[in-house]
């Protein structure tokens, strides 16, 4: 029997099914947790998913290779939905009407701001080479962070664990902040959170209101768009 | 779920995984892709269902998407501990200047819609 159950261990670990059911599986008890917790940004189902796996992996001795092998179908679908969010970024364009010159003004201020001191403070703190370059683009949506990091040669899954930080950060300290510096303004408020926290910021001002919520969007959006287009031409120079 | 445009999703994405490599252009292909889609959208002026029906299916769990890289900061264990003080400085302190630096620019530029809550 014991034999019998080490022979069905043995196919199932090198088999892609076990890995993916893994993933999704962790990924449904965070979003459970999340939920079951009131949306607190700090249980964010991501994190909760990549600490469970990372515990797994290492009890059972499995490397990240094998593993990959089966959430692999999973990381493949990151390409089509970076497209695809051409689709919500065209929806919130309208919200640009009318106030163009403060919107753009505002992103590409957040914008700059994001990478120069995140690169700037780990800098003067002695992080290396690919700890900067890992940590430019960790305001950017994932996905697109994760392609920015990879195309200056920093290490793609670092930057996916920094950018799930700084969106939980920024959403569970967000507003307060904001709001401390006499802010109300939602357009202000969803603005700060989206080129802050990206989509974690984004769920976080959809809390506070739909205008809120829209904005977030728009600069999450926006943000992306402009990091990708400008920071690997910055970077090469800096890192090339 | 309409093929067609899941299809249309991937050519997109080839066309700009192709375009940046073949102009050396330092863009992640996918990124260029999103553009494209975003220039056909804005030439067709609306956004037709079935694309729609597609794009939202694929974005509503784009979280989990990320979870199998997230997975991958097991094998930068070494850098990690050797690192986290530069890094939690920076990706804190960042995180702070973002926020006040963006909602400061849009308040300054925007001051008469500071009244509404």
């Amino acid at each position: 029997m014991v034999a019998e159950f080490r022979d069905i261990w043995v196919y199932l670990s090198t088999s892609p099914l076990l890995h993916l059911t893994l993933t999704l599986s962790a990924y449904v008890a965070g979003e459970w947790i999340f939920e079951r917790t009131g949306q607190k940004p700090i249980f964010n189902p991501v994190l909760i998913a990549v600490l469970v796996l990372v515990g797994l992996l290492l009890a059972t001795g499995t490397d990240y290779r094998t593993y990959f092998e089966g959430a692999q179908f999973v990381h493949f679908l990151l390409g089509p939905a970076t497209v695809a969010l051409a689709v919500p970024l065209y929806r919130q364009l309208h919200h640009v009407r009318g106030s163009l010159l403060a919107i753009s003004a505002a992103i590409a201020a957040g914008s700059i701001t994001a990478v120069t001191t995140a690169v700037g403070l780990a800098w003067a703190l002695g992080g290396s080479r690919t700890t900067l370059i890992s940590l430019a683009p960790k305001s950017v949506t994932a996905p697109i962070a994760m392609g920015i990091s990879e195309k200056l040669g920093g290490l793609p899954s670092l930057t996916a664990v920094l950018v799930i930080v700084t969106g939980v950060f920024g959403a569970a300290f967000g507003s307060w902040i904001i709001q401390s510096m006499r802010i109300r303004d939602a357009r202000a408020q969803g603005l700060a959170l989206g080129v802050t926290s990206h989509g974690i910021g984004t769920a976080r001002a959809l809390q506070l209101g739909e205008l809120a919520g829209a904005f977030a969007a728009l600069a999450m959006g926006l943000n992306a768009l402009a990091t990708a287009l400008l920071l690997p031409l910055v970077g090469r120079w800096l890192w090339g | 779920m309409d093929i067609r445009f899941l299809t249309l999703l991937l050519v997109c994405q080839l066309i700009g995984e192709v375009a940046t490599a073949w102009l050396a252009w330092p863009l992640p292909g996918p990124v260029l892709g999103m553009v494209i889609l975003f220039g056909g959208l804005v030439i067709r002026g609306a956004v037709p269902a079935r694309l729609s029906v597609v794009t939202t299916s694929l974005l509503r769990y784009l979280s989990l998407l990320f979870v199998p890289a997230g997975v991958g900061v097991m094998l930068h264990a070494s850098l990690l501990a050797r690192e986290w003080w530069p890094l939690s400085v920076a990706l804190v302190g960042s995180a702070l200047c973002t926020l006040i630096v963006t909602a400061w620019v849009m308040r300054a530029l925007q001051p008469r819609l500071d009244k509404e809550s």
